[in-house]
């Protein structure tokens, strides 16, 4: 039975940058849940990333500021050196506290809050990366009733980071990038 | 230090925290953004090895100092000398000009921190060349991150972060003139603190005790909910002069409050804003 999906949240690092843009490439321009989307990125580069995945994509794509609503069919990316939470009123939180896993922003954090505020509404799909940050978010995730995604490791560039969620947390689902599109194109259907 | 909560503290639980603590000690988190706050509480919960809200809040109950430490590290004070070179280097070419000609500039560090943004416009100052018509204030909730400021005394290994910005901000030499190396330690030139006046300040307590030139508060206001960042927007305007302006952190917006039309976006990129009236 496919749940009602309200949310979708990706983590992404080492290696994700093409499977984002080829994500954002293929929804198509009526996709109507909103996309939140922490990828590890330099601290100190402002600009240039959203402006990139922009090109690619059907959907909009901002960086939110602190209390911005979520909206469906819109794509958050984390800000640089923002860590980005999701609030229980549905809006976006920013943050500027300590690094988590080395990373700011941190997809733990990121998939933490908006399992807290989504609980079983929300998918999270865990990416190409060369750390462990997103495994404990995707547990938290998975443990309040989200449904848990990797990309299948061998279709991955740094195959550490969805290797290391899977390894603490029952995954729902492993695809491939056309898979992950194909899953994500019939949950709007 | 990377600490990861284990524990998960629910709403409800929160609520009772923040009722005890108005009640015991007067300090009203009811305004503070909610998954912060509960992630901040997780966090302190987990370095004290607390497994209860109940057990935080006996803690609490029995010591004012367990108090004080549980303030500090309840609120972010995480920051840099230079965050966003660019917004120095605007203030530079931009803003100082237009202060230029006054007798004396007021300046306000709202949630200084542990002061590397005070030190970082003491030399922004000095290397414009302004001398003594500068009066900086820097206020805090927290009497020990205000002490820290005091002290100008930083780890070694956080200046290299320091002086790449330092470096993008284009200053005119190192920033290695403005402390000493010792014991692992960058000692800040204390006289770049001869103008700056240190004050512990609730900004949701409202209260107005200069009027500026400048306020620059920066990522401190989205841990607050909208209302108490509203409030504080008014708190600002009214201490603010006729003309003077407001910088707040690239990603803040104020846009959502209801004393946006007394202010003017004159630099979206950096978040700087002029008070019209």
């Amino acid at each position: 039975m496919t749940k009602n999906i309200k949310v979708i949240i990706i983590g992404g690092s080492a290696g994700s940058f093409t499977v984002v843009a080829n994500i954002l490439k293929e929804l198509p321009k009526n996709f109507n849940i909103p996309i939140i989307m922490c990828l590890h990125r330099l601290k100190h580069i402002r600009e240039g990333f959203v402006e990139a995945l922009q090109l690619k994509s059907n959907l909009p794509v901002v960086e939110p500021y602190d209390k911005e609503k979520i909206k469906a069919g819109v794509v958050y990316l984390a800000p640089a050196n923002y860590h980005m939470l999701v609030e229980y009123t549905q809006t976006i939180g920013l943050s500027t506290e300590e690094m988590v896993n080395f990373s700011r922003p941190s997809i733990d954090l990121t998939f933490q809050t908006a399992a807290g505020a989504y609980r079983s509404n929300c998918v999270g799909i865990i990416l190409s990366g060369a750390n462990r940050d997103g495994a404990k978010g995707l547990k938290f995730l998975k443990e309040h009733g989200g449904t848990a995604v990797i990309q299948t490791p061998e279709d991955c560039k740094v195959d550490t980071m969805p290797k290391a969620a899977k390894a603490i947390t029952t995954i729902d689902y492993e695809f491939t990038t056309d898979q992950i599109i194909d899953y994500l194109k019939k949950l709007t259907s | 230090m990377n600490i990861e909560p284990q524990i998960v503290v629910g709403l409800t639980e929160l609520r009772k925290l923040s009722d005890f603590i108005r009640y015991k000690y007067n300090f009203d988190f009811s305004h503070y953004a909610v998954a912060s706050f509960q992630r901040r509480i997780m966090r302190v919960m987990e370095i004290h090895k607390l497994n209860t809200i109940d057990d935080l809040i006996k803690k609490l109950a029995a010591s004012v100092t367990f108090y004080d430490d549980f303030l500090k590290e309840i609120t972010v004070n995480t920051t840099e000398m230079f965050r966003d070179p660019s917004l120095w280097r605007a203030l530079r070419e931009n803003i100082l000009p237009e202060l230029k000609n006054k007798t004396t500039i007021r300046i306000w560090h709202a949630g200084c921190s542990s002061g590397e943004e005070i030190y970082s416009m003491a030399i922004l100052l000095k290397e414009a060349g302004f001398n003594g018509n500068v009066k900086i204030w820097a206020t805090d909730i927290n009497s020990n991150v205000i002490e820290t400021a005091k002290e100008g005394k930083y780890p070694i290994r956080n200046m290299e972060l320091n002086e790449a910005n330092y470096s993008r901000f284009e200053g005119v030499a190192t920033l290695k003139n403005y402390y000493i190396e010792k014991d692992g330690f960058a000692f800040m030139d204390k006289n770049l603190l001869n103008n700056v006046t240190f004050k512990i300040h609730n900004l949701a307590n409202k209260e107005v005790f200069c009027k500026f030139d400048l306020i620059m508060c920066r990522n401190v206001l989205i841990y607050f909910d909208k209302v108490l960042q509203d409030d504080v927007f008014k708190l600002f305007h009214e201490s603010l002069n006729r003309h003077a302006y407001f910088v707040i952190g690239s990603k803040e917006s104020m846009i959502w409050s209801s004393i946006s039309n007394k202010f003017k976006l004159i630099n979206d990129r950096e978040k700087i804003y002029q008070a019209l009236i």
